[in-house]
């Protein structure tokens, strides 16, 4: 394995000295196994490609109209032994493949929490996730860290070797999360919440960016990812402590408005409830939650009442001109206050602990659950302890 | 004068929508400005108004209005080709600090502008139009079915393209990306009128593409030669009968998803806003139901050109002609099947992002047993390497990178590494340039012949085609390296210095595609200037297969004088083998449909309503909607719909092809 990722890797190693190929060499472990991936499917492919293009020339070159000396034969159309090949070898092919795909979309699906840090190192209990929410902003990102109380713009912060649990959000337009040296992408969208489980495995800077287009500002919306040691994470913990900013709600209003390249920021405190508050998209003073919303409307709604319940929208993120032809914006009118709005119990995907390798043999059928998600594959039941 | 009645007469239509602050886009203005005027001036100098008008616009024949296709996707590849040199130009120069010369207003336009352009005005006019040309002549008809809808269709091709192509200059495009995906689309996040222009422009044109599907698939089901059977038809027209089949249902999606979005943009409904019950998600998934079948609406007439051009080329029938009509049909149902591998990175759960994965991943099982099949027709052939050939070969090579690559993607964790990048480009600029540009290349070199009596100019040709292909793989291997460094698309500046050398080796790429696209031109015009050298008098240049062959280069109106008769797959070929011979007397007169201003009227007014509704114009909306009303019922009472062309006449061309046929025998 090891050395098929070698060789892949060899034709660009040729000729680009300085480049960083982050995508192939990154630096979380989740990523890691997303290249593998990559790695794995491509030369799989390859084993079909590379005599298809070979034949191809060798045909083209063989059966040219000069070389009067290859076999012609315009009348022959068929051979059913070679449309079963034909048929067979990219089956044959896209079922390893598909194979490989349902379990490693399983395994490595972003809303299940990690099993491993590293491919050496089991997750230990000790090892408790360190919680950061991202929301992505018009157009910086915002970091908070509701175990610490603390935030930031435009910058991550990491301890090496330990989970992180991203919840993902966005205030107005969708973006996508994305830091290639981590972990795999996944979309910030207004009023949604995304996740994202991964882990980085080396100390250093990296590069975090939006990757999808969400107006003027994109170009400029990227963020370093630092992944520190313990001590240096709680420096810069610290760090933050110290700033003078604090982060409340008018000021994240302030702050949600459209700014380009903006500073890294750090703020001393954050309110403890904006996260929750910029999901459901209640921020605003007066405004209803989405989740107020959406209970009310599970129980039957407010009726024509509710029709009453709106107030003219003075401001909404920042070009809302109301249409043309519809009437005048408005929004919701809140019923509860912020406070109701308690933890709904979330449901967390969680990984088996043990993933030694499946290898076929003595092998229990998984139990099959549609309850628990994580075992909705057959290939990824427990494997009971007794027999590693 | 009363603001209130300015606004009224035009809506938000004021003297800031021109752009005379922006120096790139007066310049524009001017050269197109010239040319225009330089065009209008000419046709004006020849007195060629009416002729055109009577030949051309109002015609209902499906090879005229098959060229006309042909020339608005040339014309519109010059507009997304320009586009695409700019922002080749500007990432290639965007860096260390540098802005570039593109602002983000413009930069962002310019992305959007070329996506669009190339799909929906570029890729789908070059197909419909060689579909309109040839499938009628390879199934022995007439004409299609539905003749004046044909040129309904191309007209509102025209004003879909015409809208697109005006918001280069009144007011601006869309800044949203291709797809526009909402809230970024919604009035809140565009209040201005790009989005509109994109609404309204994909609105007529889909309202042309729709119906030209609906044409061509009662054409292919109703008016095939006696004796060609299903299994009988061309490959070419089994790959057209599964893309208009998927046109036919896909494209009201389109149509259905942009009419949500304007209600929202127009008057307040919250489909996709972000509260108030709207879900920006559904768009995304209705856009991609629709964008995906797109994708093989594109590519099937590609495959089938090059399952004819094969199979002439190497002068032998067609490998495995059965597998490939299923492998086609298959492709054609699985296509509704993978929709959601464009966005496997929006928090899907894992077994839905496997389903589509390994659906998608299936598709590529049909597609490679075509790519044997074509290996197989060239196995013990005679391979002529003329031009259709070469694309072909060049295809073949390209494609299955692409479809590698494509493959890759459809892994939902390789795809959360690598999708929206630099690598995603290069991909389906991987299959698109090298799947459906190539085929509509080869299909342009193999039956320009047919189309105008001469072959395109070889050495002009071959020019090009090198230069496309270098310059493809110059401008696209580096997006694939660059999207393993995770570079993502859509940025306009880069601060990582070590990046620019491959931009600006995909700069030095699209340069080289410039000069292909030059060289074509030049084929054309050199080819037109040595007509008399390159003429085609047999009316089978290249010892071809199928029936579109057996009718003289051009074809007469009417295409063929007796309806042929067919007893094989490879209906031409099996009667030369035969011995046919023309029917030389008892000719009668041929039932022909009249020609008709209507279809150009009404999406003239279907285009000034577009145009109006951007703008806020409401009363001309309100005008050019009840016109278009009324000239579509007024057609209803046109009863000179259909002519007799007298026996003479018949006699008399078939009598000079007679004649011409026996002069080249001699010779």
């Amino acid at each position: 394995m090891r050395a098929l990722k070698l060789l892949a890797l060899l034709p660009f190693a040729a000729f680009l000295g300085g480049c960083d190929f982050v995508v192939l060499s990154p630096a979380g472990d989740v990523a890691v196994q997303q290249r593998d991936l990559v790695v794995i499917s491509t030369v799989l492919m390859l084993v079909i490609v590379l005599p298809v293009m070979a034949l191809t020339v060798f045909f083209a070159w063989r059966y040219r109209q000069s070389n009067t000396a290859a076999p012609y034969e315009p009348d022959w159309d068929h051979s059913t032994q070679l449309e079963l090949v034909i048929w067979s070898a990219p089956l044959l092919i896209i079922i390893c493949l598909g194979a490989l795909t349902w379990m490693g979309t399983h395994l490595l699906d972003p809303y299940r929490s990690l099993g491993r840090i590293a491919a050496d190192k089991p997750i230990e209990s000790k090892d408790a996730p360190l919680n950061v929410e991202v929301v992505a902003l018009d157009w910086k990102w915002l970091f908070i860290y509701p175990d610490y109380g603390v935030a930031a713009v435009n910058e991550l912060a990491a301890p090496v070797d330990r989970p992180i649990r991203f919840r993902i959000t966005a205030s107005s337009v969708m973006n996508s999360f994305y830091i290639p040296a981590l972990a795999g992408q996944i979309y910030a969208m207004p009023g949604m919440e995304t996740k994202l489980h991964a882990v980085a495995n080396k100390p250093g800077t990296f590069r975090g960016f939006s990757a999808n287009y969400s107006g003027a500002g994109f170009s400029g919306m990227h963020f370093d990812f630092k992944s520190l040691s313990n001590a240096d994470f709680d420096k810069w913990i610290a760090g933050a402590k110290a700033s003078a900013n604090m982060l409340g709600r008018t000021d994240y209003l302030q702050l949600e408005r459209p700014s380009q390249n903006d500073p890294v920021r750090l703020y001393r405190s954050v309110d403890r409830d904006l996260y929750k508050a910029i999901l459901n998209m209640c921020v605003e003073p007066g405004k209803m939650c989405m989740s107020e919303m959406m209970a009310i409307d599970a129980k039957g709604g407010l009726g024509r009442e509710g029709l009453n319940n709106t107030l003219p929208l003075t401001y909404d993120k920042y070009a809302r001109r109301g249409a043309p032809l519809g009437s005048e914006p408005t929004f919701v009118a809140g019923i509860c206050s912020m406070d109701e709005i308690k933890d709904a119990p979330s449901r967390e995907i969680t990984a088996p602990l043990d993933l030694t390798p499946l290898r076929g043999f003595g092998l229990k059928r998984p139990p099959f659950s549609p309850a628990h998600p994580s075992s909705t594959s057959l290939l990824l039941g427990q494997r009971p302890k007794s027999e590693s | 004068m009363n603001p209130d009645l300015v606004k009224m007469i035009f809506g938000r239509l004021n003297l800031d929508a021109l752009p005379l602050h922006e120096p790139i886009l007066v310049g524009t203005f001017a050269v197109v400005a010239t040319g225009g005027l330089a065009l209008f001036a000419i046709v004006t100098y020849f007195r060629l108004w009416s002729y055109l008008w009577r030949e051309w616009f109002t015609t209902v024949d499906h090879k005229r209005i098959g060229i006309m296709y042909m020339i608005l996707g040339i014309v519109m590849l010059l507009r997304g080709f320009a586009d695409a040199l700019m922002m080749r130009l500007q990432q290639a120069i965007a860096f260390n600090g540098a802005d570039g010369y593109l602002p983000a207003h413009h930069y962002d336009q310019i992305f959007t502008a070329h996506g669009v352009i190339m799909i929906f005005f570029v890729a789908m006019p070059l197909v419909t139009g060689l579909m309109n040309y040839v499938v009628p002549l390879q199934i022995g008809a007439r004409d299609v079915s539905f003749p004046f809808l044909n040129n309904f269709s191309f007209w509102m091709t025209v004003g879909g393209a015409v809208l697109v192509m005006m918001s280069l200059f009144v007011g601006e495009f869309a800044r949203t990306g291709w797809l526009a995906y909402p809230p970024l689309s919604n009035i809140g996040y565009s209040p201005d009128v790009g989005v509109d222009y994109y609404i309204w422009g994909l609105q007529v044109a889909g309202v042309g593409t729709t119906l030209s599907g609906i044409n061509l698939v009662c054409t292919i089901v109703k008016l095939r030669a006696p004796g060609m059977t299903m299994m009988k038809m061309p490959v070419f027209t089994w790959t057209s009968l599964c893309t208009n089949v998927l046109i036919v249902a896909s494209f009201p999606v389109l149509t259905a998803v942009l009419a949500l979005l304007s209600l929202d943009r127009y008057v307040g409904t919250n489909f996709f806003t972000n509260d108030f019950g709207g879900n920006p998600m559904m768009y995304v998934n209705l856009i991609w139901i629709w964008g995906h079948p797109e994708v093989y609406i594109l590519v099937l007439p590609a495959f089938g050109i090059f399952s004819e051009v094969t199979a002439t080329f190497s002068g032998k029938r067609l490998f495995g002609y059965t597998s490939m009509v299923y492998a086609t049909v298959v492709i054609t149902i699985l296509s509704y099947l993978v929709w959601l591998h464009h966005f496997f990175t929006m928090g899907s759960g894992a077994s839905v992002n496997s389903f589509f994965g390994i659906t998608t991943m299936i598709i590529s099982i049909p597609t490679g047993a075509k790519m044997f099949n074509w290996l197989f027709t060239m196995y013990r052939g005679r391979i002529r390497f003329e031009l259709p050939m070469m694309w072909t070969v060049a295809f073949m090579l390209t494609f299955v990178i692409g479809g590698m690559t494509g493959v890759l993607l459809a892994v939902p964790p390789a795809d959360f590494v690598l999708h929206n990048s630099l690598f995603l480009i290069a991909h389906f600029h991987n299959v698109i340039i090298g799947g459906v540009l190539f085929g509509l290349f080869a299909g342009i070199n193999y039956w320009f012949p047919k189309a105008f009596g001469f072959r395109l100019d070889p050495f002009w040709g071959k020019l090009s085609f090198w230069f496309w292909v270098s310059g493809f793989y110059f401008a696209f291997m580096p997006l694939y390296v660059l999207g393993l460094m995770g570079v993502t698309r859509r940025l306009r500046v880069f601060d990582d210095p070590t990046l620019q050398i491959w931009f600006v080796i995909a700069a030095f790429g699209a340069f080289l595609i410039l000069l292909g696209i030059g060289a074509m031109l030049v084929q054309f015009a050199v080819s037109i200037l040595r007509r008399e050298q390159l003429k085609d008098t047999t009316g089978d240049p290249w010892n071809a297969r199928t029936l579109e062959w057996a009718t003289s280069s051009p074809p007469p109106d009417y295409n063929f004088a007796f309806t042929p008769v067919v007893y094989d797959n490879d209906a031409w070929w099996d009667m030369k083998r035969r011995g046919y011979r023309r029917p030389l007397t008892g000719f009668k007169p041929i039932h022909m449909p009249s020609n008709t201003g209507t279809g150009i009227i009404l999406a003239g007014f279907a285009t000034v309503m577009g145009f109006a509704l951007i703008w806020y114009i409401w009363w001309l909306a309100a005008v050019s909607f009840v016109a278009l009303l009324a000239v579509a019922i007024g057609h209803t009472f046109n009863y000179h719909r259909d002519f007799h062309i007298p026996a003479d006449e018949v006699v008399r061309a078939e009598d000079a092809r007679t004649r011409i046929l026996a002069a080249g025998a001699q010779t």
